[in-house]
Parts: C-alpha cells; sequence; structure tokens
C-alpha cells in the first residue's frame, strides 16, 4: 500500500487555523479588549496565507494534496475571511455578537473550506464540508436578538443535513462500485453504470446545495437575509467558493470519464439556476434577498464553468471566483455601511438619492453593481467574458447565448439600485457608519473590481497555472 | 435459513424505522429506533462484521439514543406538537419521493454483484478480522479524516454553547 510519511508540512495552514481559532475561543472570557481577537483574526489570516504559499506537498498517503488548485482556491478563502473580517467589527459591535466564538467559528469554517479544496480523499472533503456547514450554521444565528437570523439558521441547518445525507449516499454508492474513496483511484476502476450516475447525481445534489443551485436553493434567502450581513457576505464567497472547489475537483477529477453522462445532468440546473436566480432577484425589494439571489444566479454561471469539462473551463471556474470575491463582498460591504437597527437600510428604495447625500458610498456601490453585471472595464466583465469564452470553446456556443441572455435580465435588479442611488429624491438620510476597518474592507474591493478589470493579465496566468 | 433472518431483519428495520416516524409520542418514538438499532446491529453480525454491531449497540443505542431521551424529557414533549400544513405544495413531496424511489429502483437494477474492486475483498476481511483492517486503515491514509472530526466534534460543542449561552455580556 502506497503510503507517504506524514508530512504535517502540507498541512500547515490548516493546523494554524485551528490553533488561533482555539486561541480565540478560549481566551475570549479572559481578554475584555474584544477588539484583540479582531486584530488577532486579521493578522491570523495573513500568516496563513504565507503558510499555504510555502507548504505545497502531498500527505496523508493520497488523502491531502496541497497543490497549485489547492492554493488558489485557499487564496480565495483566505481574501474572503479577511474582507469579512474588515467589515465585522462595526456590525457585530452594534448587535453585540463582537466576541471571540465569532472570529474563531469563520476561522474553523476556513479550515473546512480548504480541507474541502485539498482534499483528495472523498471522506475528508465530505468532513470538510462538514466543518464548513456546522460553523457557517452556527455564524448565522449568532445574532441571537434577531429572530430572522434564528430562523435563516434552522433552516439552513436541517436543509444542509439533508443534502449532506445525499452527499453520504453518493460516497457509499461511489465506494461500493469504485472500492475505493480516494480521487485519483476512483478515476481509474470508474465504469459507467446507472448505479455510478445515481452516485453521480447524489454528489451533484449535495454540492450543488452549497453553492445553491436551483432547485437546491430554497435556503439561501432565507440563510442570506436573517443572517449578520458580514456573514452573509463571507458565506456568499466562500462557502461557494469551497462547494466549487470539490465540484471541480471531484467532477473533473474522479468522474472525469464519465463527462459526457454528468454533463446531460449538469447543463440543465446550471441554465435553470442562471434564469430562476435572475429573474427572482428582480422583484426583490430587500437588498440582502436581491444579493441573496442575484448569488444563486452567479452559481449558474459558474456551473457552465464546470460543465465546460475543460481545464480552460475550471480555470475560468477560479478566475470568476476570485473575482466574485471583491466585489460580492464589496456590494455587502455597502449593505453593512448603511445597516441601522430595526431593518433600516435593507430596502433597496433607502437607497434612493444617495448620490446626492453621500456621493463616495455611491459611486463604490455603482462599481460594485456595474461588476457584478458584468460592464466593462470592471472585473466582473473580464470574469463572465472568460466563462463564457471557456463555454464556446468546449463546444457549446448555445449555452453561451443562454448566459449572456441570463446576464441581461441580471441588468434590471443591479442597475436599478444605480437608478435609485442616481435619479431619485432621497426619501429618508441614513449617515453611513464610520468604520476605518469597513472603509479599508470597501477600498480593497474596490481596488480590486477595477485592477483586475483593466491589467488581467498577471491573475489569468496564475489562474492557468492552478489548474490540475 | 440465511435468507429467513435477513427477511425478518429487513422487515423489522423498515416497520420500526416507520414507526419511529409515525409514532404520535416522542418517548414512544425513541425507543422505537432503540428497536431499529437494535436489528442494524444484528444484521451487520449476519454480515459478520462484529465490530459494527458492537459499535451500533455502544454508540447508537447506548449513547444516542439516552441523549434524545434527555432531550425529550428537556423539553418536556408528551404529545406530537401538531401545527396546520404549511406548504401548499404537499402531494408534490409524495410525486418526488416516488421519483426518487424510482430512480433509486433503476440505478440499483444496474447493480450487479461485480467482482470487487480494490483490497477490502470479503477473503482479506475475514482473513484479517473487521477491527484490524478498520484500525489500520482509519489510523493510516484516513487518520487526517479522523483527526478532522475531532475538530468538527469541537465546533459542534462550541456551536452549541454560542448559540444557547444567551444571557452574556456584551461583546463591544
Amino acid at each position: 500500500m502506497p503510503f507517504s510519511l506524514l508530512n504535517f508540512k502540507a498541512l500547515a495552514p490548516e493546523i494554524f487555523l485551528v490553533l488561533v481559532a482555539s486561541f480565540m475561543v478560549l481566551f475570549d472570557r479572559a481578554i475584555r479588549a474584544k477588539d484583540f481577537f479582531f486584530w488577532t483574526a486579521l493578522l491570523g489570516t495573513l500568516v496563513a496565507w504565507w503558510l499555504c504559499r510555502t507548504s505545497l506537498g502531498i500527505s496523508f498517503g493520497e488523502s491531502y494534496t496541497a497543490d497549485h488548485y489547492g492554493f488558489f482556491l485557499k487564496t480565495i478563502f483566505l481574501l474572503s475571511l479577511f474582507l469579512s473580517i474588515l467589515i465585522s467589527p462595526v456590525y457585530a459591535r452594534r448587535r453585540g455578537f463582537h466576541f471571540g466564538e465569532y472570529y474563531g467559528l469563520l476561522y474553523f469554517a476556513v479550515c473546512g473550506m480548504m480541507l474541502m479544496a485539498s482534499g483528495t480523499d472523498l471522506l475528508l472533503i465530505y468532513i470538510g464540508l462538514e466543518l464548513m456547514s456546522l460553523s457557517i450554521y452556527v455564524l448565522v444565528a449568532v445574532d441571537w436578538r434577531d429572530p430572522r437570523g434564528l430562523e435563516g439558521g434552522l433552516k439552513y441547518f436541517l436543509l444542509g443535513s439533508l443534502a449532506s445525507a445525499f452527499l453520504i449516499l453518493g460516497l457509499a454508492i461511489i465506494y461500493g462500485r469504485t472500492g475505493t474513496l480516494f480521487l485519483a483511484r476512483i478515476h481509474q476502476h470508474l465504469s459507467v453504470d446507472p448505479a455510478v450516475l445515481a452516485g453521480i447525481a447524489f454528489f451533484l445534489v449535495a454540492l450543488g446545495f452549497k453553492v445553491a443551485m436551483v432547485p437546491f436553493h430554497m435556503w439561501a434567502p432565507d440563510a442570506y437575509e436573517g443572517a449578520p450581513t458580514p456573514v452573509t457576505a463571507f458565506m456568499s464567497v466562500a462557502a461557494k467558493a469551497a462547494g466549487f472547489a470539490a465540484l471541480g475537483r471531484i467532477f473533473l477529477l474522479a468522474f472525469a470519464s464519465a463527462h459526457p453522462m454528468w454533463i446531460k445532468l449538469l447543463v440543465p440546473f446550471a441554465v435553470l439556476t442562471m434564469f430562476v436566480g435572475n429573474i427572482l432577484a428582480v422583484v426583490q425589494t430587500n437588498i440582502k434577498r436581491m444579493l441573496a439571489y442575484s448569488s444563486v444566479a452567479h452559481a449558474g454561471y459558474i456551473l457552465l464553468g464546470i460543465a465546460a469539462g475543460t481545464r480552460e473551463g475550471l480555470s475560468a471556474v477560479l478566475l470568476y471566483l476570485f473575482i466574485y470575491a471583491f466585489m460580492n463582498i464589496g456590494a455587502f460591504g455597502i449593505v453593512t455601511l448603511l445597516q441601522r437597527e430595526g431593518g433600516v437600510g435593507e430596502s433597496i428604495y433607502d437607497y434612493q438619492g444617495l448620490a446626492r447625500l453621500y456621493p463616495f458610498p455611491a459611486l463604490l456601490m455603482l462599481l460594485f453593481m456595474f461588476s457584478l453585471t458584468g460592464i466593462p472595464p470592471t472585473a466582473g466583465f473580464m470574469g463572465k467574458f472568460y466563462l463564457f469564452r471557456s463555454v464556446v470553446h468546449a463546444g457549446h456556443p448555445w449555452l453561451a447565448v443562454l448566459a449572456v441572455l441570463a446576464s441581461v435580465i441580471a441588468a434590471y435588479p443591479y442597475l436599478r439600485i444605480v437608478m435609485f442611488m442616481y435619479m431619485r429624491e432621497p426619501e429618508r438620510e441614513i449617515q453611513p457608519a464610520s468604520s476605518l476597518s469597513l472603509w479599508a474592507a470597501l477600498g480593497i474591493s474596490a481596488l480590486g473590481v477595477l485592477v483586475i478589470g483593466l491589467y488581467p493579465g498577471s491573475l489569468l496566468h496564475a489562474v492557468m497555472g492552478s489548474v490540475f | 435459513m440465511e435468507k429467513l433472518v435477513f427477511g425478518y431483519l429487513a422487515l423489522a428495520i423498515l416497520v420500526s424505522a416507520l414507526l419511529v416516524v409515525f409514532s404520535r409520542n416522542a418517548v414512544k418514538a425513541v425507543l422505537w429506533s432503540l428497536v431499529l438499532f437494535l436489528h442494524q446491529a444484528v444484521l451487520f453480525l449476519t454480515l459478520q462484521a462484529e465490530f459494527l454491531a458492537a459499535i451500533q449497540i455502544i454508540v447508537y443505542a447506548g449513547a444516542v439514543l439516552v441523549l434524545f431521551l434527555f432531550v425529550v424529557y428537556l423539553i418536556n414533549l408528551r404529545e406530537e406538537i401538531t401545527w396546520p400544513r404549511f406548504l401548499s405544495a404537499y402531494p408534490l413531496a409524495f410525486l418526488a419521493i416516488l421519483f426518487l424511489l424510482a430512480l433509486s429502483g433503476a440505478a440499483l437494477s444496474g447493480f450487479r454483484p461485480a467482482p470487487p474492486k480494490g483490497i477490502l475483498t470479503a477473503g482479506a476481511l475475514l482473513a484479517q478480522g473487521h477491527t484490524r483492517i478498520l484500525g489500520e486503515h482509519l489510523f493510516r491514509e484516513y487518520v487526517l479524516a479522523f483527526e478532522a472530526a475531532g475538530v468538527l466534534l469541537l465546533v459542534a460543542v462550541l456551536g452549541a454553547v454560542v448559540l444557547v449561552r444567551r444571557i452574556r455580556e456584551e461583546g463591544r
């Protein structure tokens, strides 16, 4: 049996995250100045990223592979963790959950995501997924004064448990047919028969749930609306990226030989996801719900990249996830900036006339909305361009046409916000929260959206080198 | 004889599982699941998986069910709480279940006992014993998953504490 030495070095970032998280949780009682945890979490993210960079390698037999694919995704997780931590304090202080456990749970969630991104063993991927999900269920409901948060958390938990059951079912079937749980060996032994197809379908259901694929998206609007806004920002980007990380590795590595079969399953779901997400986003009046449906729609676009089944498609997926982190957390950052007690600042009508009162936040929101729509020269355009191009190159031009059609529908909800901000008279004045860290997050996001939009070259290069 | 035992076990498992779901009294539901777990343990025994059978009794029947009973008594749930159905598309759920059953049936019909793949053949299992093989694999190539499961349990406990400890100093 091939078995490499216990190479703990490859696992350094995960071990580091668990240690720091445990520290923050343990010493929450002892340390009164809660800002300490904010700074620890922020610094720890940078250290973890440095550890990811320096510790590539295969470890624990074949179950853990810290390759460039894993590294790129871990960068996305840590980036969204960093930005989410930056927008957290102003919200958390107001709602009374600015404590060590909050940051600890964020860390545990990222640890789970890293195991999903680098796991090459279905069992490890499953446990990483559970680690991520459990932490996020709690984070959604962490603001216990808000019944919407509890409702969203409970819904997410119940449906998520069902999705996990599907994952285990799929895992059992695949094990039964191939005799192994390691992705590379599944790839060798996989022969397509109805049982294997059922197993693949179960995997698609379970991971599709995590990325909010229609028809498994029901939890998303409630969980996104109920969760504290920084948590919403975090889960909408990082949890989705983790879902796609596992989807990409499992479907394009383990199930690669069954691609002609599962593409028939994936494409209808992807098209449905794009259209349902965008059409339902049109009728929302709560900005968090609107962004939730938009996130469903974005999952649809990204699924197309997986469906392409090529290296180019997968690299476009990675690029899109990276860009999505900047633009979506930026948008949720603006929501945090304007949100007040009692749901004030959550209605899209609260954005009316924002440009007249506070031109700078309005300008940033404009930038993020343009990027989410996919208007050049923002990063969102680059993401969509490479994604749709990879779909065309894979031989599905009509899929790209459908995707462009869906993005045209998507322009309505995003540009409506822009229209409200710039062309309407203000109804009530909401003073933006003053928080240096929140502004730092907005600045980084805006910079990311602009720089990637204008100079995508080096990022494209990095992405092409990150596909296994 | 083997078929008869299996038939009895399968029937008992199905019936007790249905009784768990349909019992109106929560305590009775928990006790029916005890019956379910015991039959499952015997099923494992007939497959010569003694270790799994023991685990089933010790962990599920011994620990998990007792915990369930504690919870049921803690929230003092004598009769099932009934709500009006909040899903208008209720019958559609049955359709979905039927569809899933048909799908699983179609999938299982293709499930021929192929020559076992991998190293864990029935012969190897019998020769070395389940416990030994399980231990070897759990603490070798699956040791990382095993450790990660420990972190998972820690997060579960932590999450429960964070959610339940409502009266706490404001984190400002």
